[in-house]
């Protein structure tokens, strides 16, 4: 089986080419989504097959790389076409693999109708490939080309409503951020790269190669600026500070793209990234610490953001970039597994949070249209008391923003709180332990505040949709319910793979599979470690009871201020003016780069074009020309056109050259 | 060949007649008859030193003036025809086009 | 078969011979006979490539007498190797494609444009093969006139003054080139060299002093042709007022010439002096990068805007080239290829939007992809090839050259220039979006027509190898490989004699002394801890990592 994984990217490339050469012809949605759906199930079943066959092997034997072709080979210089089977990647292409069958599916229901519906799943397949090649990448540059493919199908589906300028815009912004974090993801992997092969002669770019290469590598010196860039890299591509404002304009694209791309798969490619390298990340103390800072910080700014905006997908955006910073904390304070838990237990919830959030638009979109109101189907001030019109919609919701709130027994609790204690028991950081604990709670704090805020706006209270447009709101049809409630169902229960060893109920599985993969990182962040106090199960205990009780807290000032009381919010708003503009306007992050980098450099570009090249070089070039222009200018009265003239110059000419010579 | 002389005095003669042709007159069918002029002077004058000097190098040049002289005299004429086409005259005065 | 190389460089002017005996108004048979002299040019071309070894001798070599006068005597010595090889196939793939674009842009004097085409591959082909420096200068300048004459006959309003600026640019930089030729050879005559035979000359030692001269002429000569920053603003008004297939053969081929001339002679003729001289061209290299995207960014006219992106891209070619190792300069070789079909084809789907709109403002757009799906696709594919997405052919050359020039000395260059990776898709997607994205509101678009299938049939072999180069680039690496590697090599046994001057200048009777070629007062001259000496004697081979000797 493990031979076949080729097969993995295969299918859906060949969805993608059938969709986008014939789709056009094929015109019938059904086989144009069936055939888009199939391939990436058919990958699927190939990937459950490789995860059936690893389980049955011993944890040391559960490596294997298979080389499809080679690639591009010169001098030094090695990289095939080869794929990575082992734990860590597994989990990737079965979460890729199935959350990305579900929304195919998902998206036959959602996109009925649209225009360039074939397009849509080409793109989606193609992406759906891309993705497959990162994670199974078996050296940096398959995974660079997965990495710059799924920033081209993020591109081409936000600007998939191209029409629309703010579509084309948020598009670009992505790739353009996209591409920065690429810079960092290039001069990472030429350190690396260059460092071990000038020093140890050891020229390659092979995951597993550089893994067995890893203790050659100093701790700290040039291992942390190649982390760092490598970090820059993970920036980009996971939305984190400072290259987190593609994210939520990211929204533009239709709402199984956020679901798949945004929210469960390509944004968590960075996490992935670290998780595969991690055996050269945990080598440089400086990195993790920036790591877990940034993440950290992340996830608390990014919460404060989503508190204050309207828009469904944008709050769920945001709420994505936080989650996504916890990530990024967990793998920061060297909790790789929790890390990857996380992003695992995230992809469930939050998928299922876009599709529910998608299904509630396609519902009010309907509705809307149906009495031809102009109200925006994505605002949540337009919502309210859909929990009756939706009921499936609406409890599968309410399961995930459970999850997602860190409530015990559902999945979003185990792997958010094991985050939440690794960094505050972790060995590497010392007293800043303290203060990334505080910022993943405060930011636990706000997400359950602003999920149950967008619960509460969009299924409860009164209905404030149009009047007349109520009773076209529907529940929408069985092929969107069923992923919806496929992904609930993992998002309550999946956390139980993971349960913390404290609560000793089962085993942890997640970690345990993950054992081989984080193994020899563990090992070289034990020579730097500094091993404290042990902490005690009671302080353990102590920790989670606290947690819970802040999302709690959360959740009742959300339903304190939209449920009970919902003139709260308007005193607020009336009381902290300033507060709430910067909170609502994003912290004006983007104008501040706008003002830092963007439109410095169009003044620039201009600079350059109008005044170097146009007045200094071409200046210069052309005042030669001009001056050689003055001289002929008086010379050229000399030709009178006159035969007889030129004639009479030539002998007179003649003459005095003889005349010279005889006379001399 | 004692009278070497006479036969420059001639060819020198014939050359002057021909340059101040081309040189006054605007008629370009003269002036290309003066340039044949010059050019026969000069054979005259190669002619006359082959065989004062006793070797054939001169009169294989007046084969190749003369050549060039008969080429010269197709294109020339060509040339004006379509001039005389063009501006019903052979004057050179007219032909003036080529200056600044 | 022996001659199949002279074959393929002549084929065209033979069919120029044919043009002649077709009337002028008889304008279908004259493109198609062209096409066809094209495509039969190409065929044959690729007979060289299958015969091709991948080894790094000359093949297909010809070498008979050609002119004698006096002292100087020149062959007509031709034969390829794996940097020409590739070149040569490109400018015979190129030229079919170029004919075809032509057929309804060019509706005036075709029988002329059609020869300048041919004259034009001719020259192309002859400077690629040439093995004879005095050959290699006269097909030089042969490509000149055809190019001078298509921008400045069949060009846009401003042809004159485009067509002049390049002819005097390029002879500029050639007439300096010339002098030095000549002088090269004087110096050659005195170690024994009796004739302008390329190969003859690797083996002249020359000090330091001459070969910096030498060096700057070749390379001032070829940095105009490139084009490097700042010699570069001939290449903009020549791209903007060129008609598209002098564009497109403008930017496939032309500016090849600079960077081949580099590889081919520049650098192995003068190796001390193109070491010494690395940092400043790659600086300038660098400088091109950004500075050409920077400017690319703002550009109204999307002719300019892809003129300018061939700044950049070229800038990367140098900046690999002369990283002096065997990936950078593949990944150069590579991304000569590259630029070729991705800015040809750029050029080309500009003049398709052209010849509909008769403009190239890109304000005069927007929407497009509504119009012209098949167009927008295309478009795509190209304008990612161009930004170097993995997966096109893009990305293989300039991995390859960012990944040669870091192991090499030029580490920080490198690490400026890779910045130019995120400029580059700034400004092409902001013109793919200005001009496909957005409302279709302009009422002169909304009429437009999507591609015909003769358009289709020019792209499709550029889209096919933008993917093939991209995903499977083995083939077209291994048979540059040995060439480029017998070029380092060529490099780096001369560094290995720089290191030696100091030596020099010990007491006499040093043992080093007699490796160096007599007569070289030069040589003396030179301080020691001269720059030439502190490069590597190979980069691979650094013992310990100084982060300040980069510097």
């Amino acid at each position: 089986m493990f031979d076949n994984v080729w097969l993995i990217p295969l299918f859906p490339l060949i969805g993608f080419l059938i969709n986008g050469l014939f789709g056009k012809k094929i015109k019938n949605e059904a086989i144009i989504g069936g055939i888009g759906t199939l391939m990436i199930f058919l990958s699927f079943l190939v990937s459950c097959g490789i995860l059936m066959q690893m389980i049955g092997l011993p944890p040391e034997q559960r490596v294997f790389e298979k080389v499809v072709f080679p690639w591009i080979h010169s001098g030094h210089f090695k990289a095939d076409m080869a794929f990575l089977v082992d734990p860590l990647s597994v989990v990737m292409i079965m979460v890729v693999t199935g959350v990305g069958s579900l929304i195919h599916l998902y998206s036959i229901g959602y996109m009925h109708g649209e225009e360039g519906f074939y397009r849509f799943f080409a793109y989606l397949n193609l992406f759906c490939m891309s993705m497959l090649l990162l994670v199974l990448g078996s050296n940096m540059l398959v995974m660079f080309i997965g990495w710059e493919g799924v920033g081209l199908c993020s591109y081409l589906l936000i600007g998939y409503y191209f029409h629309k300028k703010s579509a084309g815009d948020a598009a670009k912004k992505a790739f353009v951020m996209n591409r920065i974090g690429d810079f960092g993801f290039l001069i990472g992997l030429f350190t690396l790269y260059w460092w071990l092969g000038s020093n140890h002669n050891i020229w390659t770019v092979n995951f597993m190669e550089i893994k067995a290469a890893s203790h050659l590598l100093p701790y700290g010196g040039v291992v942390t600026v190649a982390t760092l860039c490598f970090f820059l890299g993970a920036t980009g591509k996971s939305a984190q500070i400072p290259l987190f404002t593609w994210l939520p304009d990211a929204m533009e694209g239709p709402t199984p793209v956020s679901a798949l791309i945004h929210a469960a798969t390509m944004v968590t490619a960075g996490v992935y990234m670290i998780g595969r390298m991690s055996f050269v990340f945990i080598k440089s103390p400086d990195t993790m610490m920036v790591i877990a800072v940034v993440g950290a910080a992340t996830a608390l700014f990014a919460a404060t953001i989503g508190t204050a905006q309207n828009d469904i997908k944008r709050v769920l955006a945001y709420s994505t970039v936080s989650q996504l910073g916890y990530m990024f904390l967990a793998m920061g304070v060297g909790a790789f597994s929790a890390g990857i838990f996380h992003l695992m237990t995230h992809a469930f919830f939050k998928a299922c949070l876009f599709l529910g959030s998608g299904s509630v638009i396609h519902s009010m979109h309907h509705a809307l249209h149906k009495v031809h109101s102009h109200d925006d189907a994505q605002d949540m001030r337009n919502m309210g008391g859909l929990r009756k019109a939706m009921p499936i919609t609406f409890i599968t919701f309410l399961v995930s923003t459970i999850a997602i709130s860190g409530i015990p027994g559902f999945s979003g609790f185990f792997s958010k709180d094991e985050i939440l204690w690794q960094s505050f028991s972790n060995p590497y950081h010392g007293n800043l332990n303290i203060v990334l604990w505080g910022f993943g709670a405060a930011a636990a704090c706000l997400t359950a505040f602003y999920m149950f805020r967008l619960v509460f706006m969009t299924f409860f209270g009164e209905c404030r949709i149009n009047p007349g447009a109520k009773s076209y709101l529907h529940e929408s049809p069985l092929v969107i319910t069923i992923p919806l409630m496929v992904l609930g169902t993992l998002a309550a229960f999946g956390g139980y793979l993971g349960m913390p060893k404290l609560m000793g109920l089962l085993p942890n599985y997640f970690e345990h599979w993950l054992d081989p993969v984080f193994e020899l990182s563990t090992e070289y962040g034990s020579t730097y470690a500094q091993h404290g106090d042990h902490l005690s199960h009671g302080l353990e205990w102590g920790l989670m009871g606290l947690s819970v009780l802040i999302a709690i807290i959360g959740i009742g000032i959300a339903f304190t201020m939209y449920v009970q009381n919902t003139k709260l919010p308007g005193k607020f708003v009336a009381t902290f003016p300033a507060l709430h503009r910067a909170v609502y306007n994003k912290w004006y992050v983007d104008e501040l780069y706008d003002y830092l980098f963007v439109n410095p450099c169009k003044a620039f570009g201009q600079f350059l074009w109008k005044g170097f090249d146009v007045l200094i070089v071409d200046g210069v070039v052309n005042g030669v020309a001009n001056t050689v222009m003055g001289f002929s200018g008086i010379f050229r009265y000399l030709q009178s056109g006159y035969i007889y003239n030129y004639a009479f110059s030539m002998a007179l000419g003649v003459v005095v050259m003889l005349g010279y010579f005889i006379f001399k | 060949m004692e009278n070497l002389n006479s036969y420059l005095i001639v060819s020198a003669v014939l050359f002057s007649i021909g340059t101040i042709g081309v040189l006054t007159r605007k008629n370009a069918i003269v002036i290309f008859m003066c340039i044949e002029l010059m050019l026969n002077a000069v054979n005259l004058t190669f002619v006359a030193f082959s065989r004062y000097l006793g070797n054939l190098d001169g009169q294989v040049f007046v084969f190749f003036i003369m050549t060039v002289a008969a080429a010269e005299a197709a294109v020339g004429l060509a040339l004006f025809i379509a001039f005389f086409n063009n501006k019903d005259s052979i004057d050179v005065t007219d032909a003036n086009l080529m200056k600044w | 078969m022996s001659n199949v190389l002279s074959l393929t460089t002549f084929l065209p002017i033979l069919g120029v011979l044919l043009l002649l005996f077709i009337p002028k108004d008889s304008k279908g048979v004259l493109r198609n006979v062209t096409l066809g002299v094209t495509i039969v040019t190409f065929l044959v071309s690729l007979i060289i490539l299958t015969g091709f070894q991948s080894n790094a001798e000359f093949q297909f070599t010809e070498n008979v007498p050609w002119i004698a006068a006096g002292p100087f005597i020149m062959r007509y010595n031709i034969g390829i190797d794996g940097i020409s090889l590739w070149l040569v196939i490109l400018t015979t793939f190129i030229m079919p494609i170029a004919v075809l674009s032509t057929y309804t842009a060019v509706d005036e004097k075709v029988k002329e444009y059609m020869i300048c085409l041919l004259l034009l591959e001719t020259g192309m082909l002859g400077a690629f093969i040439s093995l004879d420096l005095f050959l290699f200068y006269i097909f030089w300048e042969v490509m000149l006139i055809p190019m001078y004459f298509m921008i400045g006959i069949w060009g846009g309003k401003n042809k004159l003054y485009a067509a002049v600026k390049f002819f005097i640019y390029t002879m500029v930089g050639s007439l300096l080139m010339l002098v030095a030729l000549i002088f090269l050879y004087f110096k050659g005559m005195e170690a024994g060299i009796t004739d302008f035979g390329l190969l003859n000359f690797f083996s002249l030692k020359l000090d330091m002093a001459t070969q910096i001269w030498l060096f700057l002429a070749f390379a001032f000569a070829f940095a105009i042709k490139v084009p490097m920053f700042p010699l570069h603003t001939w290449l903009p008004d020549a791209h903007t007022e060129a008609p598209t297939a002098g564009s497109v053969i403008l930017a496939a081929v032309l500016l090849k010439m600079g960077t081949y001339g580099y590889v081919r002679f520049a650098i192995p003729l003068f190796p001390d002096a193109a070491q010494k001289f690395a940092p400043l061209i790659a600086t300038l290299a660098v400088i091109g990068i950004i500075y050409a995207a920077l400017v690319a960014m703002v550009q109204e006219d999307v002719k300019k805007l892809v003129a300018y992106s061939s700044v950049a891209h070229l800038g990367f070619v140098m900046l690999g080239i002369f990283a002096f190792n065997t990936e950078g300069i593949t990944g150069g070789m590579l991304q000569m290829i590259n630029h070729g079909i991705s800015t040809g084809a750029l050029f080309l789907i500009v003049g398709f939007i052209y010849e509909r709109r008769h403009t190239r403002l890109i304000t005069d757009f927007g929407g497009l992809s509504k119009q012209m799906p098949v167009f927008a696709t295309i478009f795509m594919i190209v304008t990612f090839s161009s930004v170097g997405l993995p997966g096109t052919n893009g990305f293989v050359g300039e991995f390859l050259i960012l990944l040669g020039a870091f192991e090499s000395q030029l580490r920080w260059w490198t690490i400026v220039a890779t910045s130019g990776v995120i400029l580059s898709a700034v400004y092409m997607l902001w013109v793919f979006q200005r001009v496909m994205f957005g409302e279709l509101d302009n009422p002169k678009n909304q009429k437009l027509s999507d591609l015909n299938v003769r358009e289709v049939a020019i792209m499709v072999p550029l889209v096919v190898l933008i993917f093939f180069i991209g995903l499977y680039p083995k083939p077209f690496i291994d048979k540059m490989e040995p060439a480029i590697n017998k070029l380092v090599a060529q490099v780096h046994v001369s560094s290995v004699n720089a290191q030696a001057i100091p030596d020099a200048e010990m007491p006499a009777g040093h043992p080093g002394m007699e490796q160096m070629p007599a007569g070289h007062p030069g040589m003396e001259q030179l301080p020691a801890g001269h720059p030439a000496v502190e490069v590597p004697s190979s980069p691979h081979a650094e013992p310990v990592v100084n982060p300040h000797e980069a510097k």
